[in-house]
């Protein structure tokens, strides 16, 4: 056995040797705070400006007429909004239905079971490593980049046209690396103690990823899901090279359509009507406010029925 | 021991992590409807040892293992680990309760196994809540979420899912070390009514709680490199009143561990 520990020697002068003076540290401990501050103001500030800016402009235009009629096309902008609201709609259901099975999946099969084959093969490895560089690297790739990739792909080479379909599948590429990454999040997150827990009660690997990880990963996925909603309501570029820009009402995935964002900048940039272009953005933003106030509500219901406050 | 019939027979085994021994050459029978505890200090492989039963250790990567271990004569390496794992049941050291109502909680191995039947699962839920000794505090609460329960109440949740599937065998890992002492002695009265029908085998930290609850008791020990082996192995009452090993001896002294 090593020496007792009653002879070890305590050394006990080297902090207070190293202390400095209390007056130096105090006085760093303010400047550090005062540019926190001061970072943190001028932050919320700019934002409130844009958002106010919008808001004031836009809100004069906003009634029920410009709701609900559909645009009349030319350059001064006549008619309201109405068909765009729908087809955002549409784009939206559309893109989430095609990303979230494929994003989710992808998720579980990185979390859950890439481990495995990683030890059994060496290509196989190589692969995955490869697959998770790229959804790293997609999830920073700009939108017109999908839109190009879109436009090449579905419009030109499948020959969908500029129509919901090819919108569709090019916004999903858009927005399945952020699912993948955050659905990923959600399932890393999930303790290993209750999957242990199935497992030693008999049930197989997809029993437990079924029944219990999907279950307690579901609010860290529906948060993926929901921001990636938003994501394809604030897009522009990307759909102006697949969706197209008609301002008709789509009545089949083969047509084309425009979304809001698309509408505000087709206004903006085509018309005389710039008023208009803010009284859809106020309507933009007031969605995507909307959908981060479901978010927090979403995520805090669902942390407190899993902590089983609620029931 | 030598009239009690042998429920667990195991066979110069080792377990490795990669090139990390983790256990040494052990041989043991372990007995049917008994309650056989596992003592010694930390990192001496007890938990290894006992999630070798139900091959929990298969889940982590590089695992290995040399020599034999035999439920009621079968090899436990050959059968299919769903099965193995329905018939050897686990609590573990901290209450786990999936994050679903007390009645799905309980209903969940069941389920996994294929029963579908309302009236037979119920019957199997309010089966296992009385044998773990939770049904009056829960029984008007079936569909409150189970981590709303307080820790003793979750881990007897656990332990009344483990017997929903209806084990021969549960293995326990330091049950009781993340509760208090009322909840604590709860568990162990709990384990002398299950013993009747069950084979506990009870990795403990806790001296007292060896001696208290368990009829025989195995003290492992690490060796140089680390490896766990077997010290000693008998009823709990010699093992403690005379033990053979005089490593044995100062460890349930405290005079090391």
């Amino acid at each position: 056995m090593s020496k007792p520990i009653s002879d070890v020697q305590l050394e006990r002068r080297t902090v207070q040797q190293a202390t400095s003076s209390l007056a130096r540290r105090q006085l760093s401990q303010r400047v550090a705070f005062a540019f926190v501050w001061l970072a943190g103001f001028l932050a919320v500030a700019a934002l409130v400006w844009i958002i106010g800016y919008v808001m004031t402009q836009g809100v004069q235009m906003i009634n029920l007429e410009f709701l609900t009629t559909r645009p009349a096309g030319g350059v001064s902008g006549e008619g309201g909004m109405s068909t765009t609201i729908v087809t955002t709609l549409y784009l939206v259901v559309l893109t989430i239905a095609i990303a979230t099975p494929l994003g989710v999946g992808a998720a579980i099969y990185l979390v859950e079971y890439a481990g495995e084959a990683q030890r059994e093969s060496r290509l196989v490895s190589y692969i995955i490593k490869v697959a998770r560089t790229g959804v790293e690297i997609l999830a920073g790739v700009p939108s017109i980049i999908f839109g190009l990739f879109g436009f090449a792909l579905f419009v030109s080479f499948m020959k969908l046209k500029f129509s919901l379909l090819s919108a569709g599948l090019s916004g999903a590429c858009l927005v399945l690396p952020v699912i993948i990454r955050t659905s990923e999040e959600a399932l890393l997150a999930v303790p290993r103690s209750y999957r242990e827990g199935s497992l030693a009660l008999g049930a197989t690997k997809w029993q437990t990823n079924v029944s219990v990880v999907l279950p307690a990963a579901t609010p860290g996925i529906i948060t993926g899901v929901i921001l990636s909603v938003g994501r394809i309501i604030a897009e522009t570029a990307i759909f102006w090279v697949t969706l197209g820009g008609s301002y008709r009402l789509p009545t089949n995935l083969l047509s084309s359509g425009r979304s809001m964002a698309l509408h505000v900048y087709m206004l903006a940039s085509e018309t005389r009507a710039f008023e208009k272009a803010m009284g859809t953005a106020a309507i933009l933003i007031t969605t995507i406010v909307l959908l981060n106030l479901i978010i927090n509500f979403t995520s805090r219901r669902f942390a407190a029925r899993m902590m089983g406050r609620n029931r | 021991m030598e009239s009690m019939k042998t429920k667990l027979k195991v066979q110069d085994f080792s377990v490795f992590y990669g090139d990390f021994q983790a256990l040494r050459d052990i041989t043991i029978d372990i007995p049917i409807r008994q309650i056989t505890s596992i003592i010694g200090p930390s990192g001496c492989g007890k938990s290894t040892f006992l999630r070798a039963f139900n091959r929990m250790n298969d889940l982590i990567p590089n695992t290995s293992h040399e020599g034999q271990i035999f439920m009621d004569g079968q090899d436990l390496f050959g059968v299919d680990v769903v099965e193995l794992r329905k018939r050897v049941g686990m609590v573990f050291q901290r209450p786990n309760p999936f994050p679903k109502t007390i009645f799905d909680n309980v209903a969940y191995g069941p389920r996994a196994h294929g029963l579908r039947d309302r009236a037979k699962l119920a019957e199997i839920v309010e089966r296992s809540l009385r044998d773990a000794a939770l049904w009056d505090e829960v029984k008007d609460d079936l569909n409150k979420s189970g981590l709303a329960l307080s820790g003793g109440q979750q881990q007897r949740l656990c332990i009344a899912r483990a017997l929903a599937v209806e084990p021969e065998v549960i293995l326990m890992d330091e049950p009781a070390s993340a509760l208090d002492p009322i909840a604590t002695l709860r568990i162990e009265e709990l384990l002398q009514t299950l013993k009747k029908n069950y084979t506990i085998v009870i990795v403990t930290h806790n001296m007292q709680q060896a001696a208290r609850a368990s009829d025989y008791t195995m003290f492992f020990n690490m060796a140089e490199d680390r490896a766990g082996y077997l010290v000693e192995y008998g009823p709990t009452a010699e093992i403690f009143t005379k033990p053979r090993e005089k490593l044995t001896e100062d460890y349930i002294t405290g005079r090391f561990g």
